[in-house]
C-alpha cells in the first residue's frame, strides 16, 4: 500500500522528524487559507499523487501569497497531472499539499527499504538528493551508502552517525542528520513499511537538516496490525476491474493487450503472460485465481474480463494438481452457462483427471460454441492469438 | 541420495487442525512421508484423523517423536512465531508453507532460524519433494517421478508444469524445492544449486525464477564458479510491468531492476540454458542432456 506526501508527513512529524510546516488543501480556496495559516513568506503547492517526477511536470509550484497559493492549487485540480510515471492519461489531483517553502543549501537522499539479498531492511543515503536514488543506482553507484539494520535489534546509532558522516556532515548538523536518519528507521520498523523515504532532506542556509518530502509504502501482509491504515485507503484512485477483484480474492492488474487470461498460480500466470507475447500476441491482464480453482471464483473471473472491451479472446491455463482438472472444468463449463461466452475461450488444462475433464468440455462444445480445448500449452497459445487476430482485424 | 530430505525424514505439521493442514497432512502420509504427529496449541494430547498424536508445542512434539522436520500451515499473523518456535525446538528442516507472513516478521524468523542452525524453506511455497521418499508440501505427488534432476522454483503451479513436462518426456526428480514468492525467505537458489551440486544422484539442476530481487543474479555468478552439472532455467514475467507485484510479494520489477532480461542475460553468460517459452522447460532439459 501506498500512501501520499501529506499522510506519510503525518507519521514522520509525529516521529520527530523535522518538516516544514504545511497543510493539506482540496480546493483553491482551502489551499489559500492553508497558506495563510502557516505564517510564512512563501509556500510550495505540491499535488498529491501516487506518481514520482511530479517538479517537471507542473505538480510542484512556488506561491508567495495565499493567492498565488490558490491560484496555482487552482490549476493543478483542473486537469490530470501526467508524469513518467502516470501513463499518458494522467492521474487526477484530488488534494494538493502547501508547505512553508525552504531555503535549501544543499539536498541529501535518506531511504530505508527491505534488502532482499541479506533478507533484512537497509538504510541507504546519498549525496546526490532531489534526484530518483535509482537514477544515482544506475549512474553513479559509489554515492550510495548502504548500512543493514540488525534483524533483532534495527538501526543502532554508530550506523545512523555514519551515514550522515559519509554525506560530508561535521559537527552539530551531523548529529542532527543521524537523529532524523534513526528516526525515520523506527517509523520504517513501527509501520511495516516497504520503503520509508526522505528525497530531497535538505540541509537549510542556516546550517540545519529538514525533510521536504516523504514517501511511506507499507507491507500489505502486516495489513491486519495496522488498523489506523483504513484512513489511507483511496478505492476511486484504484482500476474499478482491479477493485472488484480484490473484494472476489482474485488477483487481477489490467494490462493494454487483448486476451485476457484466467490461470491458477503466480508463476503460472507470468508465464501465461510470456507465452502470448512470444506467439505474437498482447495479454490484456494478470489474472492469478489462486492454487485451486472454485465455480464461484471462475465466474468472477469471467465477469471481469470479459468486462474489459478490450479483450477479444481469453486463454485459460490452470494446472490441476490439488485440485482436480475435472471439476476445474465444471466449473468453467458453469461459469460458462451464468456468464455467456460471447468471444472465444481457449481453454488448456493438464494436471490431475486431465482425460475425464477433456471429455466434459467435449460434451459442452454444443452449449459453449466460442469454448475451444488446447492439448498443450504452446497449441493454446497460437490458438487464442489467432482468435483474436480474427475477432480485430 | 536427493538433498533435504529422503525416506528416513521424520516429519511433523504445525497447523495440523487447520483445514489446509489436516489435508495437507494426509497426503504427504498417502505419498509415503513418515508424518509422525502435529502441533496445535491447546488441542495437546488429541489425536488427528490418521491417529497422529497432536501437542501444544513443537517441543513436545520433538522429544515424543523425534521429529526432524516441520511443515508449517499456521496462519500469516502467527507463522513467525511458529517458524521461530521450531527453530528453538530443534528442528532441522523447516518449511514454511503459509502465505502472507509480514516480511518484518520473515526478517526476525529467518535470522533465528539461523542461529538455531535450522533450514529454513519458503514461505508462500509449496514445500519440498524428494520422489518416491518424501513429500513434504502441498504439491500434487503423483505427478513427480523418482529420477536425477533437481529442481528449485519460486512458483507454484509452474513447478507442477514443470515437473509434469519432466515426468511426461520420462526424466524424473532427485529434489524439487519451491524456495517461495517472498521477498524475505530462506534457502535460496545459491544454497539449493550448491546443494544439488553436491548430490551425487543429482546429474542436471532445473531453476524457475521470476521478475524481483536479484536471486537469479546472484545464482548465476554462483553456477559460473561452482556448478559443473547442466544447468537450465526458466524466467517468468518477461511480459510484466514495472512497479506492479504479479501475486507474488516478491515478483516486483522495482527502479528498473529485478527485470526478467537482466536474469535471462546473467544466466545465460553463466552457461545456462534459458528456455524462450514456459512450454519447452522439459525439452530443453532433455536437449542440454542430450549434448
Amino acid at each position: 500500500m501506498n500512501i501520499l506526501e501529506y499522510q506519510a508527513r503525518e507519521i514522520l512529524v509525529a516521529a520527530g522528524i523535522p518538516m516544514p510546516p504545511g497543510g493539506v488543501a482540496r480546493s483553491g480556496a482551502e489551499a489559500g487559507s492553508v497558506f495563510s495559516s502557516l505564517g510564512v513568506e512563501s509556500a510550495v503547492v505540491k499535488a498529491q499523487v501516487h506518481a514520482g517526477g511530479r517538479g517537471k511536470a507542473g505538480g510542484v509550484k512556488f506561491a508567495r501569497s495565499a493567492q498565488e497559493a490558490c491560484e496555482a492549487a487552482n490549476r493543478m485540480f483542473a486537469a490530470p497531472l501526467v508524469t513518467h510515471q502516470t501513463g499518458p492519461g494522467g492521474v487526477p489531483v484530488k488534494a494538493v499539499l502547501v508547505a512553508g517553502s525552504v531555503e535549501i543549501a544543499s539536498e541529501f537522499y535518506v531511504g530505508a527499504v527491505i534488502d532482499r539479498r541479506r533478507g533484512v531492511p537497509a538504510m541507504m543515503v546519498s549525496s546526490q538528493g532531489g534526484v530518483e536514488i535509482e537514477e544515482v543506482a544506475r549512474t553513479n553507484p559509489s554515492a550510495i551508502r548502504t548500512e543493514p539494520f540488525h534483524p533483532l535489534v534495527g538501526l543502532q546509532g554508530y550506523q545512523a552517525r555514519n551515514l550522515a558522516a559519509s554525506l560530508g556532515l561535521r559537527g552539530r548538523v551531523a548529529t542532527e542528520a543521524a537523529a532524523l536518519i534513526s528516526g525515520l528507521a523506527r517509523v520504517f520498523l513501527a509501520n511495516d513499511c516497504t520503503l520509508a523515504e526522505i528525497n530531497p532532506l535538505a540541509m537549510t542556509a542556516d546550517g540545519h537538516t529538514v525533510a521536504v518530502d516523504a514517501k511511506l509504502n507499507f507491507d500489505d501482509s502486516a495489513a491486519y496490525r495496522h488498523p489506523e491504515w483504513a484512513k489511507f485507503a483511496d478505492p476511486g484512485a484504484e482500476n474499478p476491474a482491479e477493485a472488484r477483484a480484490k473484494q472476489a480474492g482474485l488477483n487481477y492488474i489490467a494490462l493494454d493487450g487483448q486476451i485476457g487470461c484466467l490461470v491458477n498460480g503466480a508463476g503460472l500466470a507470468m508465464s501465461t503472460m510470456d507465452i502470448i507475447k512470444l506467439h505474437g500476441g498482447e495479454p490484456a491482464n494478470f489474472l492469478d485465481v489462486g492454487g485451486g480453482v472454485t465455480a464461484q471464483g471462475a465466474i468472477e473471473a469471467f465477469h471481469i474480463l470479459l468486462s474489459d472491451p478490450k479483450v477479444k479472446a481469453v486463454l485459460v491455463n490452470i494446472f490441476g494438481g490439488i485440485a482436480k482438472c475435472d471439476l476445474i472444468a465444471e466449473a468453467l463449463i458453469q461459469a460458462g452457462r451464468e456468464v455467456g461466452f460471447r468471444i472465444p475461450v481457449v481453454v488448456r488444462l493438464e494436471g490431475t483427471n486431465v482425460e475425464k475433464a477433456r471429455k466434459l468440455l467435449a460434451n459442452a462444445a454444443s452449449q459453449l460454441p466460442t469454448l475451444t480445448p488446447a492439448t498443450d500449452l504452446s497449441d493454446a497459445a497460437e490458438k487464442v492469438v489467432t482468435a483474436a487476430r480474427q475477432a480485430n482485424p | 541420495m536427493s538433498i533435504l530430505i529422503d525416506a528416513n525424514t521424520r516429519v511433523i505439521c504445525q497447523g495440523i487442525t487447520g483445514a489446509a493442514g489436516a489435508f495437507h497432512t494426509k497426503a504427504c502420509l498417502e505419498y509415503g512421508t513418515k508424518m509422525v504427529g502435529g502441533v496445535t496449541p491447546g488441542k495437546g494430547g488429541t489425536k488427528d484423523a490418521n491417529g497422529l498424536p497432536i501437542f501444544d508445542s513443537v517441543a513436545e512434539a520433538v522429544a515424543a517423536t523425534g521429529a526432524d522436520a516441520t511443515m508449517i500451515f499456521v496462519p500469516a499473523a502467527y507463522a513467525g512465531d511458529a517458524i521461530i518456535e521450531a527453530a528453538g525446538a530443534g528442528i532441522r528442516l523447516i518449511v514454511a508453507i503459509t502465505e502472507g507472513i509480514p516480511t518484518l516478521d520473515m526478517v526476525r524468523a529467518r535470522r533465528l532460524a539461523a542461529e538455531a542452525g535450522a533450514t529454513l524453506i519458503g514461505p508462500n511455497c509449496p514445500g519440498v519433494i524428494s520422489p518416491g521418499a518424501c513429500k513434504i508440501g502441498i504439491m500434487p505427488g503423483y505427478i513427480h517421478r523418482p529420477g536425477s534432476v533437481g529442481l528449485i522454483s519460486r512458483s507454484g503451479t509452474l513447478t507442477y508444469e514443470a515437473v509434469w513436462q519432466l515426468s511426461s518426456l520420462g526424466i524424473g526428480q532427485s529434489t524439487c524445492v519451491g524456495m517461495g514468492g517472498d521477498p524475505v525467505h530462506g534457502l535460496s537458489f545459491v544454497e539449493l544449486l550448491g546443494l544439488f551440486q553436491a548430490d551425487e544422484r543429482t546429474e542436471a539442476i532445473m531453476m524457475i525464477g521470476e521478475i524481483g530481487g536479484s536471486d537469479e543474479e546472484d545464482a548465476a555468478q554462483f553456477i559460473a564458479k561452482n556448478v559443473t552439472k547442466p544447468v537450465v532455467a526458466f524466467i517468468a514475467g518477461r511480459t510484466a510491468p514495472p512497479g506492479r507485484r504479479m501475486g507474488h510479494a516478491g515478483a516486483i520489477i522495482s527502479g528498473g531492476s529485478g527485470t526478467a532480461d537482466s536474469k535471462i542475460a546473467a544466466l545465460r553468460s553463466a552457461g545456462v540454458a534459458v528456455a524462450e517459452s514456459p512450454a519447452k522447460l522439459g525439452q530443453t532439459l532433455a536437449e542440454r542432456l542430450r549434448r
